[in-house]
């Protein structure tokens, strides 16, 4: 059984003139334990609105999300919280850490609102992304690269089944981009977390074996490039 | 909730950390809203029970025709002025009734630099209890005055303003307040300082009553004025009110019957503590006043609390959308903003405890200085809540500044609550 089962996913939205317009319309989508698949589309063909379907900050129109074998679209917003907070990793393009915390707080957020805070763990996810002697930087004190590696930490602190990255190398150069695809793929397998990445970026779909276009899985993408 | 308490502080820390100043400023509001409200009502119920509900040891005080509170001002907490005289004779007659277990004469009409000088006799230190079984007491190595000599025993409070010590000579002067041209040519010699008794007393010069009606310038009745040495007529001397300790508390209605109603030569006060109760309803409404005030401050605080986490929503509208992308429940986000609130309340009400000290402090040294009333810092005043539990202000006025700090919360709070994650976590792609 697949970890990621997506049946008949759909999402729309209402825009400013009060037109309905369809963003994700996802037939069907699996993803297996350990799997790692990158998803390519342009600005605009519904990837972030997959992946926050996925990660139920979103609320589908219809359809079904089965993530370790709970559907979650079914769920409650609560419920949906709560297994965010214990099964998935999100790594966002803007890193989107708190600026206030350090990079040791930062990650330690990751597992706060699921099983609890465990700053020994942090620690050591810091280090395992080479960061050991920045733990009590804040982000305003570390480099671009170095704020996209405590995202990572941060993404794996929880243990999830599931990370999620959403255009991760959208703010770094190129070797930076490099190095942060590296260590996300590395830090799942060795996790043996799932990794579903949307990008872009062709020097970075180029580093996986799995690449999947989005226009081909979510048809509402297929309508808008015709 | 998922969140342990620990995350929750931590998030809190952080905010008020990042907000410094704004954190500080409202710290501060709070704080002098928490410190005015304990003080305010400390002050109104420490002086209301000194006046009121405190032991003076006298059940009535007989005096002149007219007010009875200005009879137990005069007498009881020596302030004001003395409504009139009456005659010695009503005093021997008082002193001799049986309802009457102790009448000590009373007459002012002098002062040593704003400290009035009374003129009493000896029973005052060998017979008046100011508390339940507590004497005025002459520190060593002082002594009682002679009731014939131009002697003096003072107050702790007149020995610690005036420097006054025992065999220093002063001048009286006239009247009850001080003026520098109004002193009498005698010389009168302190004889004793009594023991701190933390009430009004500690404010008087006392002499001997004799003293009173020779002190030049005093005029007797029918105008006699006591050469030196010559014996002065019972049919002209005069005082000022009688203190009167009763056999019975109950026979001060008998009394008061006999004296109020049927006599019109004097003027019995009687409750005193009732006659006092009068005074404080007659100026209940400064009491009201004041607590308005404070209740007005109170708002005003949590006001500021609101305005300045309200004002950081914007900001922070991406730190929650993380905050939720990250697992955190809309409660959680509700909760932490409450909980944010509550602390700069709970700090506020930390330093309060500085301002309510300091109030009090000074109103302390202010009301000693007027009236010789005491005011303990320490004791704080109770609050009698429905159901008749008594709780301190200092727990209670904290805890109420918290709770309507975290009431002020529940507005930025709900907008917290209300943040659209997928809007506010990043560009859409």
């Amino acid at each position: 059984m697949p970890l990621l089962e997506i049946a008949d996913l759909r999402k729309s939205f209402v825009s400013p003139d009060g037109e309905r317009s369809v963003v994700v319309d996802v037939p069907r989508f699996a993803l297996n334990e350990g799997e790692q698949v990158a998803l390519q589309g342009s600005s605009g063909s519904g990837k972030t609105t997959f992946l926050n379907l996925i990660a139920g900050i979103l609320q589908a129109d219809c359809g079904q999300v089965v993530l370790n074998g709970q559907n979650i679209t079914a769920l409650p917003e609560a419920a949906r919280d709560r297994v965010r907070a214990e099964n998935l990793g999100y790594v966002f393009q803007t890193f989107n850490l708190l600026q206030g915390f350090t990079a040791l707080e930062n990650t330690a957020l990751g597992m706060m609102f699921g099983r609890g805070a465990d700053y020994a763990r942090a620690r050591e996810l810091l280090e395992r992304v080479g960061l050991k002697e920045r733990v009590n930087y804040r982000p305003r004190q570390l480099s671009v690269g170095q704020q996209q590696r405590v995202a990572v930490a941060r993404a794996l602190a929880n243990r999830p089944k599931l990370v999620l990255a959403d255009e991760p190398t959208g703010n770094l150069d190129q070797r930076n981009a490099k190095e942060a695809i590296a260590l996300i793929r590395e830090v799942c397998r060795e996790s043996g977390a799932a990794l579903l990445l949307v990008s872009h970026d062709r020097d970075v779909l180029a580093r996986f074996e799995n690449v999947k276009q989005m226009a081909e899985i979510n048809l509402a993408a297929t309508e808008s490039s015709k | 909730m998922r969140i342990g308490q620990t995350g929750l502080f931590l998030l809190v820390r952080r905010s008020l950390q990042q907000h410094a100043l704004s954190t500080c400023i409202t710290v501060v509001s709070v704080a002098l809203a928490s410190g005015l409200v304990t003080a305010i009502f400390s002050v109104k119920q420490q002086t209301h029970e000194a006046f009121v509900g405190g032991q003076v040891g006298f059940d009535a005080v007989l005096g002149a025709r007219g007010s009875q509170l200005q009879l137990v001002l005069n007498t009881v907490f020596h302030l004001e002025t003395s409504p009139g005289n009456i005659p010695w004779a009503l005093y021997q007659a008082i002193k001799k009734d049986p309802r009457v277990e102790l009448a000590i004469p009373y007459a002012v009409g002098d002062n040593y630099r704003g400290f009035r000088i009374v003129g009493t006799t000896d029973e005052i230190f060998t017979k008046f209890e100011y508390q339940e079984g507590r004497k005025f007491k002459v520190r060593p190595p002082g002594r009682l005055f002679n009731p014939i000599r131009r002697e003096a025993v003072i107050g702790s409070f007149v020995a610690q303003r005036t420097g006054l010590q025992e065999n220093d000579i002063f001048y009286p002067y006239h009247g009850i307040t001080f003026n520098e041209l109004e002193r009498h040519n005698i010389k009168y010699r302190v004889v004793g300082v009594l023991e701190p008794t933390n009430s009004p007393s500690d404010h008087v010069i006392w002499i001997p009553l004799e003293g009173i009606f020779r002190m030049p310038g005093h005029e007797l009745k029918d105008k006699f004025v006591p050469k030196p040495g010559e014996e002065i007529p019972d049919s002209t001397k005069e005082i000022s009110a009688v203190m009167l300790k009763l056999t019975s508390p109950d026979m001060g209605m008998d009394l008061s019957t006999q004296i109020n109603r049927q006599g019109k030569e004097a003027t019995l006060a009687w409750p005193i503590d009732s006659v006092l109760l009068d005074l404080f309803k007659k100026i209940g409404w400064v009491d009201k006043v004041l607590e308005q005030v404070a209740y007005l401050v109170v708002v005003v605080a949590a006001g500021s609390i609101l305005a300045s986490i309200y004002n950081t929503m914007n900001e922070r509208r991406r730190e929650f959308a993380i905050l939720r992308a990250l697992g955190a429940r809309r409660a959680t986000v509700f909760s932490a903003i409450v909980l944010e609130a509550a602390t700069i309340a709970a700090l506020g009400s930390v330093v309060g405890f500085a301002v309510y000290a300091g109030i009090l402090s000074v109103a302390a040294v202010v009301l000693r200085e007027q009236t010789g009333v005491v005011l303990n810092v320490l004791q704080s005043a109770k609050i009698v809540l429905p159901g008749g539990l008594s709780v301190s202000i200092l727990l209670l006025g904290p805890l109420g500044m918290i709770a309507v700090g975290a009431l002020a919360g529940v507005v930025p709070a709900f907008k917290a609550y209300s943040t659209d994650v997928a809007q506010n976590l990043a560009p859409m792609s």
